[in-house]
């Protein structure tokens, strides 16, 4: 076993008051840390300043103050290839495609791996909140102390060999304390807003932002009877169980979205919060990842998430060949949407997760939700 | 792990006999050398002596010299100054592809200013074409522009043969010595410029003082306005201490004793052992055109950002052309205007120079842990 003092822990830094404190905690623990901000995005804002440039300004002043030696990779080419790619066909076939899953899978944990074992990192490191435990060689991912601030949602896709080496340094810790931590430090990203939303996209709004990308093709709303209820402005910017933006009055309960048609470029709109079609009893999962590395051979009961922060639902998990999941909900579950990801865990373990492709009521694929 | 020093064409240390020059002005010459008591003569005996000696070195007068806060300010001082006040007699200006952000992000100015800049190539060499001023050398010309040695690979340009063609004609030639000054002589009785730029951090001296040689008779506004200082050409109250330090180290640059440093055989040395351990290379620019100081290297097959990176991590200081601001890579434009747009060489090139941190030993040391480090990425 090496001493901390020579084991090399590379931490991807983003300039935000998490890896911050997970860059400080390395350090006070007494590795040889080594700060690495990633570049995945070019953006300049109103004032024509890269975006880029005032985090790794951030990451630079925490850097010197804990006194780590930083750097930059930038990644934009395999991210615009495997993530905003990916982004944009799943928004294209009209699914809900969930990038920061992917950036996990792709960019922080693979691209970056690989830079880290290149500069001779023994692990890498990210401010996520999550936690590994190893038991005789396996590696279980753990959820977050903090309940709010859980990340394993958009970990689920990691692998044995990518828990082997990572440390997650804010794991055991709520977000309360790591925000005492870094102004107990002063560090100069101790009173920084957090990111919000996909960091791409940023502040602004996303309806103009994926415009930039996709062509709009307004079309019609209607219920699921065929009733036009008005215009939509494209199927892209509506997900199920969305109420704001639809823009329809009248008397009775609030509108929401129920689903899709693609091929008809029809949004199917229905009245009230619990309106019948936006539930559903089971679903289909593809690119399926178990963190033990092992294949499901037979049904399982455990929870799962169909969404960030939301509480889990009991689940009964049945494998379907070699790459496919069925699952179960014990109780119907309100605006299950295909392009997210379906997440498992025993207790605090997390088991590893897959992409919802589609889902099932009362036995039988449901054609309405895209 | 000893840190080596390979980036002197970045900066380089001061010098310790610098320091201890300047620390005597900075605890009691503190006057203001405009002032007309005895503490303000005190300053302007320092600020002249300084003068004197920046002015003998480049064998120029001393009225001819404007101190700057550096190179940058020096180089747009020259470029925007000389054309904002001939614009009279033309708007074009020519200056060559391969010059320092300071000369070509001025130039970029003047273009919005509604100049007409000429940006002139160079060969795969990095050699800038005496023929190429010629051709582009117009009526309305106003200012030319190149560089003396390039900083990215160390290159010498033809810049007597430029100065000799200009100085038949109407333009100024200014050339950036920033590089070139302490590595190559300079006498500007016998090399026709108009105006030369130096800066004092390349040669061991502080940072933040620069100096504009102007010959007599050179039309040049201002680019900033205030007091009298440098005859109105660049107000401001003097960095004494910096001027202090900077023609300290003018002095000693001139003195063999303090620098009996054998540059060209660190570089031989430094190839040696990179070739020795069997690494595959080469070198971007004419070898017998560059400055022994600077070698530019390029490994194929690597990533420019993971290589500096791990030398890094490895205690050897050097850098790239590319600018890597916030992780945004942007191949070196030296690099790129010698080589055809699909080579690989823009991005895959590390600078080394050497200099006075440096001994031979540093510098084979350094050339074997580069080797290690270019090994185990190629393996990877």
């Amino acid at each position: 076993m090496k001493e901390r003092k020579d084991t090399r822990v590379v931490i991807g830094m983003s300039g935000g008051v998490d890896s911050s404190v997970a860059a400080l905690l390395l350090k006070e623990q007494g590795y040889d840390v080594v700060g690495i901000f990633m570049k995945n995005w070019d953006d300049t804002d109103e004032n024509g300043v890269c975006t880029a440039t005032e985090d790794f300004e951030d990451v630079i002043r925490v850097c010197n103050q804990i006194d780590i030696p930083y750097y930059a990779v930038n990644f934009e080419k395999q991210y615009w290839d495997k993530v905003f790619t990916y982004f944009l066909d799943e928004y294209k076939s009209g699914r809900t495609p969930n990038p920061d899953v992917m950036c996990n899978k792709e960019i922080k944990f693979k691209a970056f791996m690989d830079h880290a074992l290149s500069l001779g990192a023994d692990y890498l490191a990210t401010g996520h909140y999550a936690q590994v435990r190893e038991n005789d060689g396996v590696y279980e991912m753990l959820r977050g102390k903090d309940e709010n601030k859980d990340q394993t949602y958009f970990l689920n896709q990691l692998s044995q060999s990518v828990l082997s080496r990572v440390m997650f340094p804010l794991g055991h810790l709520e977000k309360g304390e790591v925000r005492q931590i870094a102004e107990k430090h002063d560090l100069a990203t101790a009173k920084k807003k957090d990111s919000t939303g996909i960091c791409f996209i940023g502040e602004r709004n996303f309806k103009d932002f994926l415009s930039e990308y996709l062509p709009a093709q307004p079309g019609y709303m209607q219920t699921l009877d065929g009733e036009r209820k008005g215009e939509h402005d494209g199927l892209m910017y509506y997900t199920l169980g969305q109420r704001q933006g639809l823009g329809i009055g009248g008397p009775g309960e609030p509108w929401f979205v129920v689903g899709k048609n693609i091929k008809d470029n029809v949004l199917y709109v229905g009245q009230g919060y619990d309106h019948d079609a936006l539930y559903s009893d089971g679903l289909y999962a593809t690119e399926i990842n178990w963190m033990s590395g092992d294949k499901l051979t037979e049904s399982m009961a455990c929870t799962a998430k169909f969404r960030y922060r939301q509480a889990d639902s009991p689940v009964t998990v049945h494998p379907v060949g070699d790459d496919k999941l069925k699952v179960d909900f014990h109780e119907a579950e309100r605006a299950v949407t295909p392009g997210q990801a379906v997440v498992f865990y025993d207790g605090d373990v997390c088991l590893g997760g897959a992409t919802i492709d589609a889902i099932i009521k009362e036995e039988k694929v449901v054609s309405y939700v895209g | 792990m000893k840190a080596i020093y390979l980036d002197h064409a970045a900066t380089t240390p001061v010098h310790p006999k610098v320091v201890e020059a300047m620390l005597p002005v900075y605890q009691d010459v503190f006057g203001n050398p405009s002032s007309v008591h005895q503490f303000g003569r005190q300053a302007r005996r320092v600020l002249d002596e300084a003068r004197r000696i920046a002015a003998r070195s480049l064998n120029v007068q001393e009225k001819e010299l404007i101190f700057t806060s550096g190179g940058t300010e020096a180089d747009n001082l020259a470029l925007i100054g000389t054309a904002e006040a001939n614009r009279h007699k033309g708007k074009h200006i020519i200056t060559s592809r391969i010059e320092h952000h300071a000369t070509l992000h001025a130039a970029e100015h003047l273009e919005r200013r509604g100049f007409e800049v000429t940006y002139l190539p160079v060969n795969d060499q990095g050699v800038i074409a005496v023929e190429d001023v010629q051709e582009h050398l117009r009526d309305d010309t106003i200012v030319v522009s190149i560089m003396m040695v390039n900083n990215e690979t160390g290159v010498m340009q033809p810049i007597q043969e430029i100065a000799d063609l200009v100085s038949s004609h109407q333009a100024y030639f200014h050339t950036d010595a920033v590089q070139a000054f302490g590595t190559l002589s300079i006498d500007l009785q016998t090399l026709p410029v108009d105006m030369l730029t130096i800066s004092s951090h390349k040669i061991n001296g502080p940072k933040g003082v620069g100096l504009l040689f102007v010959r007599e008779g050179t039309k040049i506004d201002a680019r900033q306005h205030g007091g009298e200082q440098e005859r109105k050409r660049r107000p401001g109250t003097e960095n004494i201490p910096g001027i202090k330090g900077f023609a300290t180290a003018i002095a000693l640059m001139q003195d063999e004793a303090e620098y009996p440093f054998n540059y060209a055989q660190y570089k031989r040395s430094f190839l040696a052992v990179l070739q020795e351990n069997g690494i595959a290379f080469s070198i971007n620019g004419d070898p017998d055109k560059t400055v022994d100081t600077i070698v530019n290297i390029s490994f194929p097959n690597i990533n420019v950002e993971t290589l500096l990176t791990n030398l890094d991590l490895s205690g050897v200081a050097a850098s790239s052309g590319s600018a890597c601001t916030a992780g945004s890579v942007e191949p070196s434009h030296v690099l790129s205007a010698m080589y055809a747009s699909e080579d690989e060489r823009p991005v895959n090139s590390i600078r080394f120079s050497f200099g006075q941190a440096n001994t031979e030993d540093d510098v084979v040391e350094a050339a074997h842990r580069i080797s290690q480090v270019v090994a185990r990425l190629r393996t990877q």
